[in-house]
């Protein structure tokens, strides 16, 4: 009787496995998600305005993780580079926006601060430093990465090589105190509930949505846009298809050190121009695909929040003793999201 | 390569100079440059053991490396860090290797679902956040580190008698030599390789792949781990500073000039490595920007030379015997012998 029962489930149980599994996985995220909502619930309750205020930032902050990652993202959708050199020209963007900005604002060299930027002395040293940044991306491409196509760990390699030069050559160009970039606006406006809030970012939070709306315009209604996802799915079929794909992958790291560049110069003037910038970066950019899926652009988007979110909740409502551990959260975060989706939430195999 | 029937008495001889080399050299160089490479070594060791067998570039290894430095200076007496258990260095020591492998195969379970490209990626994402938590949580790390960890007495002084723990360390180095190349013709080694080889093949065959990583990653952890403790013994300090980007990136680095397929290249890698380090700086050209030459060099080897410098060797090695006797095999037949540098 009892032999039959259990052979009668061993039929069922295989077909249900897969189902059965996911969801006790998905039913476990939830259960955490559900703490975690309850928690900041029951903070946010006390005091609405700090809620606000946390919410923001981490928004914003996620915002700027936005604009670098999706770059990484893309690169290595496309290509299977694994940009190394990422965090660099994050940082270089910064850099080289604040170099410019020096120049053309002729500081009190007494005063460690710029004084204010006009538009102009903020936009030009902006487009000029992504525009850099954008042409040495091609330049690595073109020199270091082209012929070694499809040898993803030398390339990653190459990409590590040259940003420990960049790195190095950084620190002997611009110092090691971190410094600010100037912004042509007030340093904070008044908003609803929030109250006083830093004008740049929210700018930064507008400019990732813009990034992020032109990029999926990008991709979904462009020739450009077409050839990188047909790429994605197949690189050998739309190489065999006749289509130049050299040309693509050039402008795919043209596109994604842009990107680079330009979160540089928004962290720049939100936070400062570090030089361990790079690694922190990196770090973020990684961990970003790697939880949303890498090469995903929507995964992203979702994998930024996440971690702007958390960045931003476990500064705060984590009780003091604890909240030097916060970064154990990205960890957690990670392990969760490999645990039960080894791809990422939105990826697929390779 | 070096024939079968003389690998022996040439490893002897090797260590048996290696061993004497304190006599010759100034207790400077004794400590600066041959134990630093030697300990440098032992981490790159456990990072090419992993690239060898198991085909993965882990960039985590220095990460595990800082966990058992730092839980030693934890638990130990020191100067920062916490101070409430000030155990004796041998319990310290021994822990902080419990610790490290079990952290070893919390990242291993995860890392170990994954290959390649997304396996390098993921443990360098485990190494950075394991040092942003030591740079953060002040209380496990000190303000800037740990310092005057205390030595074991067996040790004497670190000034006075340098050679001591060069000894030690050599003798380590040795052990955990000759226990990869053992561990590579154990069954279990040889079904490492295996999953190395053909991962659909090994599972079908009904090998648990997922477990047997897992372990392999642990036994990696060890490695670094034991590496980890000989630095807090040799340095008696350890700071954030010591797993930042920076030295992980140079820990790859020294791995890949040692070939990333040949475990002795570890050391090879570890002593060329510390050479440059030291040496560039006197170099009018370098100066300060000894990391810019340090990267170029890398750039080079990565672009010229896939198989590090054992490549470069083993191909001179081939091509002057092939003058000499026809043919050559490459392989020397204990498995390792992939360059994984360059393929896919």
């Amino acid at each position: 009787m009892a032999t039959s029962e259990v052979g009668a489930t061993a039929e069922i149980v295989p077909q249900a496995g897969p189902r059965v599994r996911l969801s006790r996985g998905t039913v476990f995220l939830l259960v955490v998600l559900a703490l975690a909502v309850l928690g900041i619930g029951l903070q946010a309750a006390s005091d609405v305005t700090l809620f606000a205020q946390i919410t923001l930032n981490g928004l914003s902050l996620a915002g700027l993780y936005f604009i670098v990652a999706s770059g990484f993202t893309l690169i290595f959708g496309l290509m299977r580079v694994v940009n190394m050199a990422h965090g660099s020209f994050y940082m270089l963007g910064g850099i080289i926006a604040y170099l410019i900005q020096e120049r053309m604002l002729n500081p009190d060299p007494t005063s460690f601060d710029l004084p204010q930027a006009t538009l102009s002395s903020f936009l030009i040293p902006l487009i000029v430093s992504m525009f850099s940044v954008a042409l040495l991306g091609v330049l690595i491409q073109q020199i270091f990465l082209r012929w070694n196509q499809g040898q993803e760990l030398r390339q990653a390699l190459i990409t590590i090589a040259l940003s420990i030069i960049i790195a190095d050559q950084a620190v002997a160009r611009f110092g090691g105190i971190a410094k600010e970039i100037s912004v042509p606006v007030r340093k904070s406006i008044e908003l609803p509930i929030v109250g006083m809030y830093g004008t740049m970012r929210l700018v930064m939070l507008l400019v990732a949505i813009v990034v992020g709306v032109i990029l999926v315009l990008i991709i979904s209604r462009t020739r450009f846009g077409m050839i990188v996802r047909a790429g994605v799915d197949d690189r050998q079929m739309v190489t065999a298809l006749g289509v130049n794909i050299q040309k693509v992958f050039a402008g795919a790291f043209f596109l994604g050190a842009m990107l680079a560049g330009l979160a540089g110069v928004l962290g720049g003037a939100v936070n400062s121009v570090n030089k361990s910038d790079d690694g922190k970066f990196l770090l973020i950019s990684l961990v970003i695909v790697i939880v949303g899926g890498m090469g995903s652009l929507p995964g992203a988007a979702v994998g930024a929040v996440l971690l702007g979110l958390i960045d931003s909740y476990s500064d705060v409502y984590l009780p003091d003793s604890v909240t030097n551990y916060g970064v154990l959260l990205t960890f957690f975060l990670l392990v969760f999201v490999l645990a039960i989706r080894p791809y990422g939430l939105f990826g697929r195999p390779a | 390569m070096i024939p079968a029937r003389l690998q022996w008495p040439v490893g002897f001889g090797v260590v048996l100079v290696a061993a004497l080399l304190p006599f010759v050299c100034s207790s400077y160089t004794t400590s600066q440059i041959l134990t630093r490479s030697l300990i440098l070594g032992l981490a790159a060791a456990s990072l090419i053991f992993l690239a060898s067998l198991g085909g993965w570039v882990s960039l985590a290894q220095l990460g595990l490396y800082g966990v058992a430095g730092f839980t030693v200076g934890n638990l130990a007496k020191a100067d920062g860090g916490a101070k409430v258990f000030a155990m004796d260095i041998w319990v310290a020591s021994l822990l902080a290797l419990v610790v490290t492998v079990l952290v070893g195969l919390l990242i291993g379970v995860i890392a170990s679902r994954s290959e390649g490209i997304y396996f390098l990626m993921i443990t360098l994402a485990f190494g950075v956040i394991i040092r942003l938590l030591f740079e953060k949580a002040t209380d496990l790390s000190g303000f800037g580190g740990i310092n005057q960890i205390i030595q074991p007495s067996l040790l004497g002084s670190a000034q006075l008698d340098p050679e001591r723990i060069y000894w030690l360390c050599l003798a380590i180095c040795v052990l955990v030599y000759l226990g990869v190349r053992y561990f590579a013709r154990t069954p279990f080694g040889l079904a490492f390789q295996g999953i190395r080889d053909n991962t659909p093949r090994m599972r079908a065959l009904g090998y648990n792949v997922t477990l047997m990583r897992t372990v392999a990653f642990g036994i990696g952890a060890f490695i670094a781990a034991l590496a980890g403790v000989l630095n807090v013994w040799w340095n008696t300090q350890i700071s954030p500073g010591t797993i930042d980007i920076g030295p992980v990136i140079f820990l790859l680095m020294i791995a890949i000039i040692g070939g990333l397929y040949r475990i002795e290249g570890a050391w090879v890698g570890a002593l060329i490595y510390v050479v440059l380090d030291n040496r560039l700086r006197s170099i009018d050209v370098v100066g300060e920007r000894v990391a810019t030459a340090l990267g170029i060099i890398f750039l080079l080897i990565v672009l010229l030379s896939p198989g590090g410098v054992m490549g470069i060797y083993e191909s001179l090695s081939s091509r002057w015997r092939r003058t000499g006797v026809t043919g050559g095999a490459t392989s020397d037949g204990d498995g390792t012998a992939t360059p994984t540098v360059a393929g896919d």
